[in-house]
């Protein structure tokens, strides 16, 4: 028996059937995800390797998707050499709120693939050498807890150690409440030992990417000597509904935006995807040359690379 | 210079979880009034049961309890601590020099034993009036950087800097967003993290977030009693975790958020006792315990050279996370 609401169902399924990637043949359900996908922002079909050799920006309407931290080291890097991958999280306040905070964990390390929300490493980028941090939304929405804290502290430390420039690629909701003031603490452990980053004379590059709030924007986010920022990203401190209900108006539709930031004097450059790369291998080279900071060999050897001349 | 003579001390509010005790003393106190034998008979044990009751009470204070207390509007304010500490040298210093005096946060130059000082912090007002001057002690972008100016006026005549903490977070306006809150508070953790003289931080009643962290960098945290230090309110918490504001008191427990639970993680050095009750049932206590841990402090971080001062200030800091091997 087949209700007459089925029925208006299956015919609109079957009046809807997915063709492939040529538009040639049908596909099932199935197989159509694998290869189409949409843009979030504009709706327009693409294939997944269409969006992907397109760096996850829509090829027709410029829209920056969210990428993983995998995918972005891919992108930015030649060579990535990863440090502390085994830290993993903890729970010292034995969280609970809807669901345990282990129980997040697990789930966001099976969704993310992630043990937490930062990769941390030593990358190549053409000639320029530094350490590389790279958040991931997809752990608990990027949250900043001690593991976050601890591996960007500990890659800046590796950056005084090896005279390396620090560049770290922010995407983040702010600090993880599940940590209490754990979380708070590591404002304050990120952003001090890059105070010693600043007395050496170390460059540190932020690339903010959406979305980047709260705890991370009032700490390392925004203590770069040189912020960039992603076209398109929202970057702010506080959340925009939180600051709509706190002064009981609208907010401009581009309010928090990238560009809007860079003009209240907030972001350097606002960058296409398609330019990171050469942008950050020009700039730590330049300052590189000026400041007459290079790697140290111990770094340059991970990646066997002929040491630079110094003049 | 001169201070003025408080007129008499108003009454005081008394909160929701206090109102038993409030009975039992009326009922005392009615009963006082009357002179039999077996009625003050009865009174002497009215008495007990009353010590008993309050012991209990206030002894074993929730979470949420010391959240009302913390936030009591009698409670001793920024300026009023400023003024018991150095009643006769107080030299309030304004402005960022870049076109604001963000009142939020007051700040300036006091006398502590004999030595100068510079004292700073938010203020909540007592009043509407006083209130709407210093924003609820919400601040801007500009209260962080006059308070980033005032530490570096410190450093540059090697006097300790006290701050006081006691605030909802920083104001979550669109002026602070055009203004860089975000980069001014990250500026100052950054800056008072390798500020070359002693920092002493307070935290008096609520400390939220950055907004709390933006002047909070210090080689000492102490709290009151009943103080709270968090990462997001338990109200904000709440509504996103739990999706429903009405679960701030499960959030205040969760959270941890209480001076004896930070003293216990190592990030609170030491918790300074208030009066019975709560520091509004007397201030003058409460701000001679808090001059005695100061002066407490300073001893011992005077004794450092800089180099050790901002060593055992980074390290403070680098030590605190909870992390995991695999």
């Amino acid at each position: 028996m087949m209700s007459l609401k089925n029925w208006f169902e299956q015919r609109r399924k079957q009046s809807t059937a997915h063709l492939d990637a040529e538009g040639m043949n049908r596909v099932e359900d199935a197989q159509y995800a694998k290869i189409w996908t949409k843009c979030v922002s504009c709706d327009a079909q693409l294939t997944k390797t269409d969006l992907r050799a397109n760096l996850n920006v829509c090829p027709k309407c410029g829209y920056h998707h969210r990428i993983s931290a995998k995918r972005r080291i891919k992108q930015l890097t030649d060579a990535f050499h990863e440090l502390d991958a085994q830290l993993s999280p903890l729970d010292p306040l034995h969280f609970t709120d809807t669901e345990a905070y282990t129980v997040r964990q697990a789930d966001a390390e099976k969704k993310s693939k992630l043990k937490d929300a930062v990769i941390t490493g030593i990358a190549k980028t053409g000639q320029a050498i530094y350490a590389l941090a790279v958040m991931d939304f997809g752990y608990m929405g990027g949250s900043m807890g001690s593991v976050v804290g601890e591996k960007i502290t500990r890659a800046a430390e590796k950056s005084l150690a090896y005279n390396l420039p620090l560049i770290v690629v922010t995407a983040s909701g702010g600090a993880r409440m599940q940590e209490g003031m754990f979380s708070l603490m590591q404002m304050v452990k990120t952003s001090a030992v890059l105070g010693r980053l600043h007395e050496r004379g170390l460059l540190y590059i932020t690339l903010l990417t959406e979305p980047t709030y709260g705890g991370v924007t009032a700490s390392y986010g925004t203590l770069g000597d040189l912020i960039l920022a992603e076209e398109g990203a929202r970057i702010g401190f506080a959340g925009r509904r939180v600051i709509e209900q706190t002064i009981r108006q609208k907010l401009p539709a581009d309010f928090q935006t990238a560009s809007y930031l860079q003009d209240y004097g907030q972001v350097d450059m606002v960058l296409h995807r398609h330019d990171l790369r050469q942008t950050l291998e020009r700039l730590i080279l330049l300052h590189q040359a000026s400041s007459q900071q290079y790697p140290t060999k111990k770094a340059l050897t991970l990646f066997n690379h002929e040491p630079v001349m110094v003049s | 210079m001169t201070k003025t003579k408080e007129k008499a001390s108003p009454k005081i509010q008394s909160l929701d979880f206090e109102k038993p005790l409030i009975q039992l003393k009326k009922q005392i106190a009615d009963l006082e009034k009357e002179s039999t034998l077996d009625v003050r008979e009865n009174c002497q044990s009215l008495r007990q049961q009353l010590a008993e009751m309050e012991a209990q009470l206030y002894e074993q204070l929730t979470p949420a309890q010391k959240l009302q207390i913390a936030r009591h509007p009698q409670r001793p304010n920024t300026l009023e601590v400023i003024q018991g500490l150095s009643p006769d040298t107080w030299f309030e210093l304004h402005g960022d020099r870049m076109g604001k005096d963000d009142r939020a946060i007051v700040g300036g130059v006091i006398e502590l034993d004999g030595k100068p000082a510079m004292i700073l912090g938010t203020q909540k007002g007592r009043s509407m009036k006083e209130n709407l001057v210093h924003n609820f002690g919400m601040a801007n972008p500009e209260g962080y950087r006059k308070a980033l100016r005032l530490f570096q006026h410190a450093e540059k005549f090697k006097m300790p800097v006290i701050t006081l903490i006691d605030t909802p977070g920083a104001y979550p306006g669109i002026e602070g967003e055009q203004h860089a809150i975000g980069h001014a508070i990250a500026l100052n953790i950054r800056e008072m993290s390798r500020l070359n003289v002693p920092i002493i931080s307070i935290v008096m009643g609520e400390a939220s977030s950055g907004g709390a962290l933006g002047i909070g960098i210090s080689n000492h945290i102490y709290m009151l009693e009943h103080a709270q230090y968090t990462v997001i309110s338990p109200e904000g918490c709440a509504s996103i975790l739990w999706r429903d504001a009405s679960f701030a008191t499960t959030a205040a427990e969760a959270l941890k958020i209480t001076a004896q639970d930070l003293y216990r993680f190592g990030i609170c050095d030491a918790v300074i006792e208030e009066p019975r009750g709560g520091a509004h049932y007397n201030p003058e206590v409460t701000i001679a315990s808090i001059a005695q841990q100061i002066h407490l402090g300073l001893i011992e971080l005077n004794a450092l050279d800089i180099e050790t001062l901002k060593e055992q200030r980074f390290q403070k800091y680098r030590q605190i996370g909870a992390v995991g091997n695999g």
